[in-house]
């Protein structure tokens, strides 16, 4: 116990929960490996840039040129969406296969985060080559500055798609991408006023998007060229103008601050002093992954008291990681049911159910995704590598040890003494205890 | 409202929606409301009612349609319906054309349409309006949904509120309760060594932590939910998938999915066998129409109206069924003039629908001016809390005070 009375996690367990909260849970033998190595170790070989042979395995798919689902032909049309089809299993597989294969997790965690902050849905964009692309540009610049980021994607195809930002246009204002920058991507309800959105969105006026070309331009005759007034400043703000003015709030820092902890480290909001200093370690150049790095540094990193509900891409892929699964190496039925499960359990990569993103917590235990959760663990436990058990003499100690818990309670030792004679089945009853399904 | 508390329940919702439940499902206990079930089977006179919630704000204007209103004409030139494009009800009103079957409702009498809903002080905000809606407490923040407080009322029997939904929405989150949520098809649990394992995951584990707690207790409802509604659950049938619908996916930056005509179809199958849930939430997604928004539009209230409409036809066919009020609410309209993309951002009021046997059909409420906005949206002239007091009295047969606090206006009328 620390001097403010909280339970803190001992050295092993607290390298645990790295591994967990900067990536996707262990691989074989790593957590054994981060104990030995020890927490600050750990915590800087999971945040140095290195080079990532994992994810140079897993090159960027190319998939091939836009359909053309405006052609006036039926037939063509049904073709095109086929096409569409194949190109989004291409990319959900893809990134799926990406973050399991990894080896700097960290840039995949990041990227995930993005995903689900500035929410972008497949299911309007339609197009997964421009979510791909807005994807490698979280994955490019999702580590670094984040003014850069937002200057990116307040651009970015996808996100124009998206926010209708197509739709905006000198003296026909369309408020969508404006009002959702500032709400939800930047400075957080409440930080703005209605008039500011107004005239916001004339900055962000007059853009396209070509499908085809996967690019975005001004078209000046639909931009408003004349001065804005945005929290208080007063210039010809175009789109990037726009994106720095709102990164370089002073609100802008401690809310990705108060986000970032959200998903990385607890539901309960950090104390303001801690989003002081994260804020700090963000410093001038708006650097995100020191702010991680100060994240791993708060004694509150270490409280036991701050578990979060896995995400179930999160679940999943750190599944798969233990097992070594491809997943995008998976028969066609099982990919296809791989999809279905997540889907049950509420959360599929490229297809957040709303700009707002993921819910969190207790959304994620719902007797649906209960259900889902075991079909799902018992098709990785069938497909995985189960090596590093069939030999183990205490089969739950090796369990424990490769899917990174702390420890099995009486309630789960004693369910998974009923299936100790079929290693697939320990391995998906070990992956829905709560002991797993909650990272500690 | 102070800043900080506005943060913190955003934070706490995830920015999106069903976090302010981890305060009321830690305390749902399976066990006790599935002996009360059964003990105590919905008695086949006893009110039920179905939320369904439009997400992404529904165009009112569009929706009941004051097609002979030049205001409205010259407000939406390219987006407007022509008086002969809809359907009649009086007063200068007609029905979005793809609406048949709710005018058929309409005509029998079981329809009622409330006009200009809305609050005071109107947010713009999606997150937030939405908010307001399922919290029903415009002024502030509230951690539980108004169905949730009712659920808290009751005491000791969390299944009287269920979603079908794949994640609970805030207004199934009481204080101490919160309802549940069920899986629309498939409830097919391992058997054998497996199923024996997996059943024992649900086991309370004494010392852990509030969230283990809760991830055990999931296995636990699993498997009592398939015990009392296996048989409706597997009766249902698969959702359709609309991942590929390019008219609705327009509308869907702001949540919310298709599927409700199998949601409903699960909803009037529960009723029938008796499950005693006296509320059920259940929604529709893709009403944010920024652009392109007629032809959106009108196919999301054409794929309401076939749902809303088998549902009613099923529901008068049995007792309990004939109990059902359905409610039907977006959490904003859209500003009344159009933007440029032949489209309408977000706006104040709009029409709620009631429906089912128990309803008197017809009008209520006044339709807001067209000539008379505020900052260019129109002026709500029924408080939506006035309309859940009477649902949570007249349906429900609740005490409303518990549930709204000193909220007075009510909207009994609606009620037969």
């Amino acid at each position: 116990m620390n001097n403010q009375g909280v339970a803190t996690l001992d050295d092993p367990a607290a390298v645990r929960r790295l591994i967990d909260r900067l990536g996707f849970g262990p691989r074989p033998g790593e957590l054994a490996t981060g104990v030995r190595a020890g927490y600050a170790a750990t915590a800087r070989r999971l945040l140095a840039p290195a080079a990532d042979p994992g994810a140079t395995a897993t090159p960027l798919p190319d998939l091939g040129p836009e359909p053309d689902y405006a052609n006036k032909d039926k037939e063509a049309r049904q073709r095109a969406r086929e096409v569409l089809r194949d190109q989004r299993t291409t990319a959900f597989f893809w990134w799926l296969d990406r973050m399991s294969a990894a080896d700097v997790p960290l840039t995949e965690r990041l990227t995930w985060f993005w995903h689900g902050h500035f929410a972008t849905s497949a299911q309007k964009v339609n197009s997964a080559r421009l979510m791909l692309a807005q994807n490698e540009t979280m994955r490019r610049l999702g580590t670094g500055d984040f003014r850069a980021l937002c200057e990116a994607l307040i651009v970015d195809p996808a996100m124009i798609i998206w926010l209708d930002g197509q739709r905006n246009k000198i003296g026909k204002p369309n408020e969508n991408l404006a009002r959702e920058f500032m709400e939800l991507f930047t400075l957080g309800i409440g930080n703005y006023s209605e008039k500011d959105v107004q005239e916001a969105a004339r900055a962000l006026t007059g853009w396209q998007v070509d499908r085809r070309a996967g690019t975005v331009d001004v078209r000046p005759k639909q931009h408003d060229a004349r001065d804005k007034t945005v929290l208080g400043s007063t210039a010809n703000l175009d789109a990037v103008g726009l994106a720095r003015l709102l990164a370089d709030q002073p609100r802008a820092p401690r809310f990705v601050a108060e986000r970032l902890w959200f998903r990385l480290v607890s539901g309960t909001p950090p104390a303001r002093d801690v989003v002081d200093r994260l804020t700090a370690a963000y410093g001038p150049n708006r650097d995100v992954r020191a702010m991680v790095d100060a994240i791993t540094r708060e004694p509150a990193f270490r409280d036991s008291a701050n578990t979060l509900v896995k995400e179930p891409v999160l679940w999943a892929v750190g599944l798969m990681r233990a097992l070594r699964v491809r997943p995008s190496a998976l028969p066609p039925q099982e990919k296809a049911q791989l999809n279905n499960y997540l889907k049950a359990m509420g959360q599929q990569p490229f297809l957040p159910p709303t700009v707002g993103g993921w819910p969190d917590g207790a959304a994620w235990l719902s007797t649906s995704a209960g259900l889902a959760r075991m079909n799902l663990a018992r098709l990785i436990a069938r497909r995985g590598d189960l090596g590093p058990l069939t030999g183990a003499r205490d089969k739950p100690t090796a369990l424990r040890e490769l899917l990174g818990v702390d420890a099995w309670s009486q309630r789960t030792s004693s369910a998974l003494g009923k299936v100790a004679g079929s290693v697939p089945d320990l391995v998906a009853v070990a992956a829905c205890a709560p002991e797993y399904v909650v990272s500690g | 409202m102070d800043k900080l508390t506005r943060r913190r329940f955003l934070t706490m919702s995830g920015v999106t929606a069903a976090g302010a439940l981890a305060v009321g499902a830690t305390q749902v206990n399976w066990d006790d409301l599935l002996t009360a079930a059964e003990r105590d089977p919905l008695p086949p006179d006893a009110g039920v009612l179905v939320v369904v919630t439009l997400y992404g704000g529904n165009d009112g204007l569009n929706t009941v349609v004051p097609a002979g209103d030049r205001a409205y004409q010259d407000a939406r030139p390219a987006l407007a319906y022509k008086p002969n494009e809809v359907l009649d009800l009086g007063e200068g009103l007609g029905l979005n054309p793809g609406m048949k079957g709710l005018k058929s409702l309409w005509d029998e009498r079981r329809l009622a349409v409330v006009r200009g809903v809305g609050y005071p002080k109107p947010d713009r905000s999606h997150f937030r309006s939405m908010a307001i809606w399922q919290t029903a407490s415009p002024q502030t923040q509230s951690r539980t949904g108004w169905v949730g407080r009712w659920l808290d009322t009751t005491g000791d029997d969390p299944l009287r509120a269920v979603s079908v939904e794949p994640v609970l929405p805030p207004l199934l989150a009481g204080e101490k309760t919160a309802g549940a949520c069920l899986p629309a098809s498939g409830l097919n649990l391992p058997k054998g060594q497996l199923g024996a394992a997996f059943r024992a995951l649900g086991t309370p584990s004494p010392g852990e932590g509030a969230e283990q707690a809760l991830a055990a207790k999931s296995v636990t409802d699993l498997h009592r939910a398939a015990e009392v509604l296996g048989a409706a659950l597997r009766e249902s049938k698969e959702q359709e998938d609309h991942d590929f619908d390019e008219e609705r996916n327009k509308g869907a930056s702001a949540g919310g999915g298709g599927g409700l005509a199998g949601q409903l179809d699960l909803i009037a199958g529960l009723v029938e066998v008796g499950v005693p849930t006296r509320v059920y939430s259940t929604s529709l997604g893709g009403f944010d129409t920024h652009a392109d928004e007629r032809g959106t539009q009108q196919r999301l209230l054409t794929e309401l109206d076939v749902a809303l409409s088998g549902f009613a036809r099923r529901l008068a066919t049995t007792d309990r069924g004939r109990q059902v009020v359905v409610l039907v609410y977006s959490e904003f309209g859209r500003r009344v003039r159009a933007n440029g993309s032949q489209g309408t951002d977000h706006g104040t009021a709009g029409p709620l629908f009631v429906l089912g046997d128990q309803v008197r059909g017809g009008f209520h409420g006044e339709q807001p001016s067209l000539t008379d906005l505020d900052d260019g949206d129109l002026k709500a002239t029924v408080d939506f809390r006035d309309v859940y007091g009477s649902m949570l009295e007249r349906v429900l047969g609740a005490d409303a005070g518990r549930v709204i606090g000193d909220h007075r206006g009510r909207l009994d009328a609606v009620i037969t």
